[in-house]
């Protein structure tokens, strides 16, 4: 029979445990809620650039621009995005499962958030750059990692970037998404405005019916201010900078989602557990009475 | 009165939506007003004032760095940041003017920063211009 004391003891440990995963539910939750926002924030000023794209497709030779030229792919970079702590459910599992399966020989990595470069350094892939960013990183932060990544494209050293990420879904979904940024496919452009059922929390009803609507209007003449090179050399590298900043927070919103109903089941589950322990307790302790009053009846009835 | 649609969008947020009469941009080339039946545009943008003309009014914005696209159904504004006369803060725009310039002079910056700290002096900058040309 389980010893009363030992069990209680356990009681109090999965209690205190509890305790842990409510609170870091509770952070969680309202990290979430500003990653969330800052992820959709971004949606209409991405529509805007995709639309922009688009209609620029139109006027622009496609191999006149060293962003926009398919090259034959030898090697490809990846930039593969992690969270920097764990205890956020199979959310790095699932990013990195796809991450291993990419050939190793042509496949360079860069990582972003540690869980990520560790990975690579463990099963020795070759990452050629490993970057940290705070919580909620601001456009400027995150220029930096694409503006390197940006740099070994246009040097050669690598033929096509591609981002590895968890692409938020909804609170309870992630799915890792490998997606082609670099050379910019302007066609994909369409494609990546989020489709209108992909998630109710992050709908936008303000241009939802624009797309229709674009596809009919014919612009027919279109300047260029100073000049179609000047402005390509602007605006093609942008939109890749800001492609990356998107999909970062996006991300974070994944990996607070994911933390936060990781931290809620493993509370319900402690809650089981402490109710669970305690019918054990009290039952033990039931059984150590009647032990203890048998022995004096059994007592008493030797002495009558 | 023929209007043009006007779409302002920032990163964080889309920072403005009306029908319009007008729109004076801060181009590459020196300040560019669009008015309905504009011509197919695309061109980039620098920090500055940007004054949009609604309903005999003028509105006024510090804009930063970003591109403008006129089409036939509307006019877009794409730019890092957007934000309306009456929300600026003089004396915090001052102030951030002044810690950038210190930070710069000091050169104790990493390259990074250093391109934060000027993207943020420019947009201060343009902040400052929008207030003061008003008040004289």
């Amino acid at each position: 029979m389980a010893n009363t004391r030992d069990i209680r003891r356990r009681i109090k440990s999965v209690k205190n445990t509890s305790q842990i995963t409510k609170a870091m539910e509770m952070v969680a939750a309202s990290k979430m809620r500003r990653a969330q926002q800052a992820a959709v924030a971004g949606r209409p000023y991405s529509e805007v650039l995709n639309e922009v794209l688009v209609s620029l497709r139109d006027h622009v030779d496609k191999e006149s621009h060293p962003l926009l030229a398919q090259r034959d792919v030898h090697k490809t970079l990846v930039i593969l995005l992690t969270s920097d702590k764990g205890l956020c459910g199979a959310l790095n599992t699932n990013v990195l499962r796809d991450a291993s399966l990419l050939d190793t020989s042509t496949t360079l990595f860069v990582a972003v958030g540690r869980k990520g470069a560790s990975f690579l350094a463990r099963t020795g892939r070759q990452m050629i750059a490993d970057f940290t960013l705070p919580d909620n990183p601001a456009f400027l932060q995150t220029k930096p990692i694409s503006q390197f990544c940006l740099e070994q494209f246009l040097s050669g050293a690598v033929d096509q970037v591609n981002i590895l990420y968890p692409k938020f879904i909804n609170t309870l979904v992630q799915r890792p998404v490998n997606l082609q940024l670099l050379p910019i496919s302007i066609e994909k452009a369409d494609g990546m405005v989020p489709s209108p059922n992909a998630s109710s929390s992050l709908e936008r009803p303000i241009t939802a019916e624009k797309d229709s609507e674009n596809e009919s209007s014919e612009i027919g003449e279109y300047l260029f201010e100073p000049s179609t090179q000047s402005v390509l050399n602007a605006i093609l590298p942008y939109s890749f900078h800001f492609e990356v900043f998107q999909k970062i927070l996006d991300e974070r919103a994944s990996e607070q989602s994911a933390r936060m109903v990781a931290m809620k089941a493993a509370t319900d589950n402690a809650k089981n557990l402490v109710k669970d322990l305690t019918l054990e307790y009290n039952k033990a302790r039931q059984a150590s009475i009647t032990t203890e009053l048998l022995e004096i009846t059994t007592a008493q009835m030797a002495l009558g | 009165m023929p209007t043009l649609h006007l779409e302002i969008v920032t990163p964080e947020a889309l920072a403005y939506q009306a029908e319009v009469e007008g729109v004076i941009v801060p181009g590459v080339d020196g300040e560019l007003g669009i008015l309905p039946q504009h011509v197919g545009l695309m061109t980039q943008i620098v920090p500055g004032e940007l004054r949009i003309q609604q309903g005999g009014k003028e509105l006024r914005m510090a804009v930063g760095e970003g591109f403008l696209e006129v089409r036939p159904d509307r006019v877009s504004i794409m730019t890092e940041m957007a934000i309306d006369e009456a929300d600026i803060d003089e004396h915090a725009a001052e102030k951030a003017v002044a810690l950038a310039e210190k930070e710069l002079k000091d050169q104790t910056l990493s390259h990074e920063e250093v391109a934060l700290v000027q993207s943020s002096l420019l947009h201060s900058l343009a902040k400052l211009r929008v207030k003061r040309r008003h008040h004289h």
